[in-house]
């Protein structure tokens, strides 16, 4: 009761931030809630099944095309082009583990990174469908939903709301499964998974692809929210950050990737405001952290002093 | 007949381990597997959940072929597996790691129940984080993980090595409790006292092949055959 409590009241208390934060840092919020569903889906496939993937950018570039191609060529509406993006990282996904999965550890990371930066110059390839580097700006007319324009502040706000809400809900009502607990024995004891009569196989491409339909719900909600679609979403930064994201948050807890994306993204903003070698005290912020809390953030927490932490 | 191996031949790679093994384990009964430390004591076990490819020769179970089978569907036939080194899943409680040892057999109460009657230590600890149980505790755990698949067979490493006489003497009862229930339990152990206590028959290993086999009953601390296998 008291981990929804927990999670229900950071909900309350993010609901809350659209009236006493100024539209800049409100803004800004709705792009961190958005990348923090992209960060729950790479801690689904990290933090709790042990699946260290370089390739998420592939997923999250799958989500925004998949709902911004429609929306820019079709005309589609936010509503179906939103829907669209998830099929597309989630199909992504499967697409990929079906290949990649066949591998684990080192040669998995090198093959999903392989993957994802062929997806990177596809999406170049194609330029004069996908915008290549330059990308495109989703229309005005598909950024509506129930006739909201999702391009002003508080319906922005709102919709990215609701989408990291229901990824977080999701999120903990999925760890608190079974299968999440089949998950951690996944990311714990493959072998011994197997001994207990889990295809290891199914239940990694399972993960993967659940971690894929976050990445592609994140790639669609920031095409339709923040109106841009490009190739640079696809790079290798973008499977990075989630990593950074869940690392520094906690891997393997629920609410850690929200915490790691809020706390990097103020660490970049205000490093920004210093200097600009602003990524050296985002670099050494990160090697504290290695040596004083290596478990991440909330990970340290749970391990110290909230054992209940999901 | 329950457990029936014949002419197995394993290993890891090109390094074969296991030279033609025949073996047999019967319900209701304790059989240990005994022999000198690399003659292919765990790998057999671990050939038998078909956990090495490449293995070669039949194993079957009530008459069921079970080789061939990939390794994720011997469980569900009837075979549970307790290694070496009790691996459990650290960060899960107790609680957890049973639900997750049943789940492919369609988690029930009943057999949860029963595994509980028969460590009644786990059930006073079932929302502790098992990483933070004791050494016997732990071991307690893995077997009870492993009876949460129902076993007809259940394939014992060494459960009680490195662990206090009193955990032993708890675990030595489960396993007692579970042979009169009917389930085959095949054993490895190293140490003679514990074969006498436990088993009705003992096989030696020598160099991936069962070299003999024998009730134990009016066998001595003492007999020869210890010294000639096991080395002591």
């Amino acid at each position: 009761m008291k981990v929804w409590t927990l999670h229900l009241a950071l909900l309350a208390v993010l609901f809350t931030a659209q009236f006493w934060l100024s539209p800049y840092h409100a803004t800004n919020l709705a792009r961190i809630m958005v990348l923090a569903v992209f960060a729950m889906g790479y801690n689904l496939a990290f933090g709790y099944t042990g699946l260290l993937s370089l390739g998420h950018a592939l997923l999250l570039a799958a989500g925004m095309y998949a709902a911004g191609l429609p929306a820019q060529l079709c005309g589609w509406s936010a509503g179906p082009a939103f829907i669209a993006g998830i099929a597309g990282g989630g199909l992504a996904a499967a697409a990929l583990g079906l290949l990649a999965l066949r591998t684990a550890g080192v040669s998995f990371m090198i093959v999903t990174l392989m993957f994802a930066q062929a997806g990177f110059l596809t999406l170049l390839y194609f330029a004069p469908i996908t915008g290549g580097d330059d990308g495109f700006a989703v229309a005005a007319a598909s950024r509506t939903l129930f006739g909201f324009d999702l391009s002003t502040d508080s319906p922005r706000f709102l919709a990215a709301l609701a989408i990291f809400a229901t990824g977080l809900l999701a999120s903990l009502a999925l760890v608190r499964s079974p299968f999440g607990r089949t998950m951690v024995a996944m990311r714990e004891n493959e072998e011994r998974s197997r001994m207990l009569g889990y295809n290891t196989f199914t239940v990694k491409l399972a993960a993967l692809t659940i971690s894929g339909l976050y990445a592609g719900a994140a790639g669609a909600a920031y095409a339709i929210l923040f109106g841009y679609v490009g190739a640079s979403f696809a790079t290798i930064q973008y499977s990075i950050l989630p990593m950074l994201y869940v690392l520094m948050g906690g891997a393997g807890t629920t609410l850690g990737p929200f915490l790691g994306a809020l706390l990097m993204f103020v660490l970049i903003e205000a490093a920004t405001g210093v200097t600009t070698a602003h990524q050296f005290i985002v670099g050494a912020a990160l090697v504290a952290l290695i040596l004083f809390a290596p478990k991440g953030l909330l990970g340290t927490v749970r391990d110290r002093w909230v054992r209940w932490l999901p | 007949m329950a457990l029936e191996v014949q002419g197995l031949t394993a290993g890891y790679g090109p390094v074969t381990v296991l030279r033609g093994v025949d073996f047999r384990a019967e319900p209701g009964q304790i059989t240990c597997l005994m022999g000198r430390n690399g003659v292919g004591k765990s790998t057999f076990l671990m050939a038998l959940m078909g956990l090495l490819p490449g293995a070669s020769g039949t194993v079957s179970l009530d008459g069921t072929p079970l080789h061939g089978l990939p390794a994720h569907e011997v469980p569900k036939r009837g075979l549970a597996y307790v290694p070496q080194g009790r691996r459990l899943f650290g960060p899960l409680t107790v609680a957890e790691n049973l639900a997750v040892g049943g789940l492919v057999r369609g988690n029930d109460s009943a057999t949860q129940d029963h595994v509980l009657t028969l460590f009644p230590r786990l059930r006073e600890r079932l929302t502790q984080i098992s990483g933070t149980l004791s050494g016997g505790e732990q071991q307690m755990l893995a077997i009870a993980r492993a009876l949460c698949l129902r076993p007809r067979v259940l394939l014992l490493d060494e459960p009680t090595e490195g662990l206090q006489p009193s955990m032993i003497a708890l675990i030595q009862d489960a396993i007692r409790s579970l042979k009169a229930e009917g389930v085959a339990v095949v054993l490895v152990e190293q140490r003679v006292d514990a074969v006498l206590k436990l088993a009705d028959r003992v096989a030696f290993m020598v160099a991936g092949r069962i070299e003999d086999a024998m009730p134990v009953k009016g066998l001595a601390p003492d007999a020869d055959v210890f010294r000639t296998y096991v080395g002591v």
